[in-house]
């Protein structure tokens, strides 16, 4: 990424999308809208000093809401292009409130509350579709209880608890924990309010349910045993049918990290095929049961219930055994589905592009890059679930079809 | 007054916290203070990712600004920042080679991480060291290679092909050689390709026909590279074409050559006519001769197992494949899979996975603990999920049997000094994100070479492969790097003791002055021959005894 940014030849347009498109292979036109950031792109140094101060919090979408960010802010610490955007759905100036502390501490005046969208006309050869997957949405698959239980999370929650950059610093403390200890810094406010408000039967329930916690408090603990379910959205006639193709791999990954940061986890992945095609992932799954103590479980979990410690209940079939048992465990991973992006509909319809029927961009079968209009090319979870080593190939291999196309001067090329 | 390299060190020293993985470990504070009492600092500061573009800004603005002519930079691993953090030095107006690392994460932060006192004294040591030897660095330059334009493909499969058209189509000639006399490689042997349902021959004849009429390509059959010299840039092969040697000039190669199926030799009665493998079974199904009624086809076939590893990616649905076709043809014929995992990986094995079976293919689990058995007549296998024995009779059995490493893989990763891996599978730069690259510059692999692939992605490869190599071709020159050995004529004695342990073929022996000397273009900097050499006659630029001599005083003194 920092590579892409760096490079003299690569022109970054971030937080901007495609508005307009017109042309053909060789000569294509496009406008995009560039959101405002509200900040002068050229004036930024990214110190970050603004976020320091500025007094609003919002929950961090980097990090699945585990912690906050403020309304002025930075994805990540290594985000590119380095700079800050205000967000307008929160910074109380845009919104038409007081506040201007931001601008305030900005040495290098580069806040600016009245930047407007701006556009950018560009002349093309090729383009290339590489729009990615978003993440299945476990909460249609109601049995499975996510969204309503808290220590049941997504595959990408996990990557985020699992990172020493992360919101837990590493550690897998359970997310009960984590929404229990949010909810007891705010309770006394709450109880303040309620008495101010002379609204006793709150102030009782509030007074019951800060208790509650505190007793909870003691069977706080990291998450030690962990469940992961394969196929969550995949291979299910009710929401994708494909397989996602990489899950299975990030789940044996996830498990063995988790084991890595603490000796006592013990991990139990459900799945129905373990499919590790890749190279060198079949040695890494034995190595996972060998090294890690991975158990694999040939079973599809059929419901997930919480007992009254918050713990999840697994219910499955173990098909070796033949025998519907459930297990509890500490915490649920669900190895959410490919899901194709919301956002592709409108990219196919200003591109002319064919969607597949899972909304996939769709490619021809034995030329994997090329789309059906000449000169538009697609690669990675844009056109079907890919793992890393698959996508970076094929981002390598359509940047070699739009060089094609670059390099002779645009004439259509023989395919 | 700018860079004054010589006299008047003024060090610079940038301490990154690498968010919490340094910061939330070691005391930052402390190792500032710290960095400010050492000899010849000039400036210090910490950050909150040096590798962030604002961070790296900071050693661009400092050094003109604190007039540094040395910058060390406490943080991660130089194996993936050092180049960073070097163009940064070097965009500033520093010579790259003035820039020294020190590793206080991989080696400090995260192996202490509850000795916070002890790690932060520690890190103390490392910054010590590092600003020890950047006092001693001496500027070093780059060479600049001259570039031949010109690609050569070895292996005329379809992951060669695709990658020879690309090369072609951006304007580079292309060598395309190929053993056999003709070229598709696998494809040759294979009856239909699904999901696009259409006859291997179709999308062979038109890449042959396309290179065939490309005026910029060249297609070398029955041809075999017999010996290659030089470095990305200037390779030169010895091509064997036909029995006749020619010389090919080269600024890439890019290896197809392909991979095998692996013959079941003594497993499960394999004959060749009742048991037979997939590769034989489609050329049945080619020539229209399959009629036997009950078949049987076992999975992961000398795979997946103690010799042999890996998943061979590609049998499960080859497997699929092949039983749709006969099940389409005569739907009466009696499909059964045994199977471990069904590898139907991805949007379309998976909908064909679902079409075997809609159209009745029967498909088993068996624990590879419990295999199945074959007594000639049928196949017995312990039923899982019924819990019982389950006997097929079978007439025709058909073994899935992996891709295994190409005949010639062992020549030709000698020849040009790239890996193989544990199976023979040529072994990529980095498994995620260099896919297509060799650690050695301006050598590429793409196809069955690299890993079991199928038709689409051996496609993709190729073309990957030759957009990775055009990086090399669409340049004008190229520059080796600076750290570099040298080996001094005067006192080398000629043991040949760096020759044996260069892992590049980097050093010659010059008989006629009986000395070593260094190719400094293919010298990858590893100092194998600095150690080894008992006269301390070789040296490498850049780790000089002096410069490792002030580190080791710095680790030991405290």
């Amino acid at each position: 990424m920092l590579d892409v940014g760096r490079h003299p030849k690569v022109n970054v347009l971030a937080y901007s999308e495609l508005v307009e498109f017109a042309g053909e292979i060789g000569n294509f036109k496009a406008k995009v809208r560039q959101k405002p950031r509200y900040i002068d792109a050229s004036r930024c140094t990214a110190c970050g000093a603004c976020a320091e101060k500025c007094p609003t919090k919002v929950p961090n979408e980097f990090n699945f809401g585990f912690d906050d960010r403020k309304a002025i802010y930075k994805d990540y610490a290594q985000g590119i292009p380095s700079m800050f955007t205000i967000d307008p759905n929160h910074c109380k100036v845009i919104l038409g409130g007081k506040c201007g502390v931001c601008a305030k501490v900005c040495q290098a005046k580069a806040v600016d509350y009245e930047q407007k969208e701006s556009f950018v006309e560009l002349n093309v050869a090729s383009v290339i579709v590489s729009t990615g997957y978003e993440l299945f949405d476990a909460t249609q698959i109601p049995e499975y209880g996510y969204g309503r239980l808290p220590n049941v999370i997504s595959s990408l929650e996990m990557e985020r608890l699992l990172s020493a950059g992360g919101p837990t610093k590493g550690h897998l403390t359970r997310p009960s924990v984590i929404q229990g200890e949010k909810r007891l810094k705010e309770l006394p406010k709450l109880i303040k309010k309620a008495e101010k408000d002379q609204n006793e039967a709150e102030k009782t329930k509030l007074e019951q349910e800060t208790t509650w916690l505190e007793e909870q408090a003691h069977k706080y603990h990291t998450a030690k045993k962990l469940g992961f379910i394969q196929c969550v959205g995949s291979r299910d006639f009710r929401f994708h049918k494909y397989c996602s193709n990489y899950c299975c791999m990030h789940s044996i990954k996830e498990a063995i990290i988790a084991r890595e940061h603490e000796r006592e986890t013990e991990s139990h992945i459900f799945y129905m095929d373990l499919r590790t095609v890749g190279k060198g992932f079949e040695e890494y799954k034995v190595r996972g049961a060998e090294v890690s103590g991975l158990k694999y479980i040939r079973g599809r979990v059929a419901e997930i219930l919480q007992d009254e410690e918050l713990n999840p209940v697994v219910y499955y079939e173990d098909t070796e055994q033949r025998k519907v048992v459930s297990m509890t465990l500490d915490m649920v991973i669900l190895a959410n589905a490919c899901s194709p992006s919301k956002g592709i509909a409108k990219v196919a319809e200003l591109l002319g592009l064919e969607l597949d029927e899972n909304n996939f961009v769709k490619t021809h079968p034995n030329r994997p890059l090329d789309t059906n209009v000449a000169g538009i090319f697609s690669c990675g979870c844009a056109q079907g679930p890919l793992d890393i080593p698959e996508s970076v190939a094929q981002a390598s291999s359509a940047a070699a079809r739009a060089a094609e196309v670059v390099m002779t001067e645009g004439l259509p090329i023989a395919v | 007054m700018k860079n004054s390299v010589q006299n008047d060190i003024r060090i610079g020293v940038f301490i990154c916290d690498c968010g919490s993985n340094i910061a939330g470990y070691l005391e930052m504070k402390e190792l500032v203070e710290y960095a400010k009492t050492l000899p010849n600092v000039a400036f210090v500061q910490e950050n909150l990712y040096t590798c962030s573009e604002g961070g790296i800004n900071e050693i661009k603005v400092a050094i003109p600004r604190e007039n540094l002519n040395r910058v060390v930079v406490a943080s991660c691993t130089p194996r993936t920042h050092e180049p960073l953090f070097m163009s940064a030095c070097e965009e500033a107006g520093m010579n790259p080679y003035l820039f020294e690392m020190a590793n206080i994460r991989d080696q400090c932060s995260w192996v202490h991480m509850r000795e916070r006192e002890a790690g932060t004294e520690r890190a103390k040591v490392q910054i010590a060291m590092a600003v020890a030897k950047a006092a001693k660095l001496r500027e070093l330059s780059r060479i600049q290679l001259s570039l031949s334009h010109r690609a050569m493909v070895i292996g005329g499969g379809v992951a060669g092909m695709s990658a020879a058209l690309a090369l072609a189509n951006m304007g580079y000639e292309v060598d395309l050689v190929e053993k056999q006399d003709r070229l598709g490689g696998l494809l040759n042997k294979l009856n239909m390709i699904l999901p696009s349902n259409e006859h291997p021959s179709i999308l062979v004849n038109s890449l042959v026909d396309r290179l065939k009429n490309h005026p910029r390509v060249a297609i070398h059959t029955e041809s075999v590279v017999t010996k290659t010299e030089g470095y990305v840039g200037n390779f030169v092969a010895t091509l064997n074409e036909r029995g006749a040697d020619a010389k090919i000039k080269c600024g890439v190669v890019i290896v197809a050559i392909g991979a095998q199926a692996f013959k079941p030799e003594g497993l499960f009665n394999y004959d060749g006519t009742k048991v037979i493998t997939h590769l034989e079974l489609e050329s049945k199904l080619n020539q229209g001769t399959v009629d036997a009624k009950n078949i049987a086809i076992i999975q992961c076939v000398g795979s997946r197992s103690k010799e042999r590893t890996y998943c061979s990616r590609i049998c499960c649905m080859t497997a699929v494949k092949n039983a749709i076709l006969i099940k389409e043809a005569s739907p009466e014929t009696k499909i059964t899979i045994f199977y471990r995992d069904m590898q139907m990986y991805g949007v379309e094995n998976e909908e064909m996975f679902r079409k075997s079976k809609k159209l009745g293919v029967r498909f088993v689990t068996y624990d590879p603990k419990r295999p199945p058995t074959f007594d000639g007549e049928s196949v017995s296998v312990y039923h899982a999920r019924m819990g019982r024995d389950m006997v097929t009779s079978v007439d025709l059995l058909v073994l899935s049997t992996p891709l295994i490493a190409q005949d010639g893989a062992t020549e030709i990763s000698t020849m040009l000094k790239v890996p193989v891996n544990e199976n023979g599978f040529f072994l990529e730069g980095h498994v995620k994100l260099k896919p297509l690259d060799f650690a050695t510059d301006g050598v590429y692999l793409c196809g069955n070479a690299r890993f079991p692939a199928t038709i689409r992605e051996a496609v993709s490869q190729g073309l990957g492969a030759a957009s990775r190599a055009a990086g090399v071709l669409s340049k004008e020159a190229l520059f080796t790097s600076g750290i570099v050995a040298d080996i001094n004529a005067d006192t080398c004695c000629g043991c040949l003791g760096c020759l044996q342990v260069c892992p590049y073929g980097a050093i010659n022996f010059i008989e006629n002055r009986g000395v070593c000397q260094v190719n400094k273009v293919l010298c990858k900097g590893c100092g194998g021959c600095a150690a080894t050499c008992p006269s301390g006659s070789a040296r490498l630029d850049g780790f000089s005894n002096q410069q490792i001599y002030a580190q080791i005083e710095q680790a030991m003194a405290g």
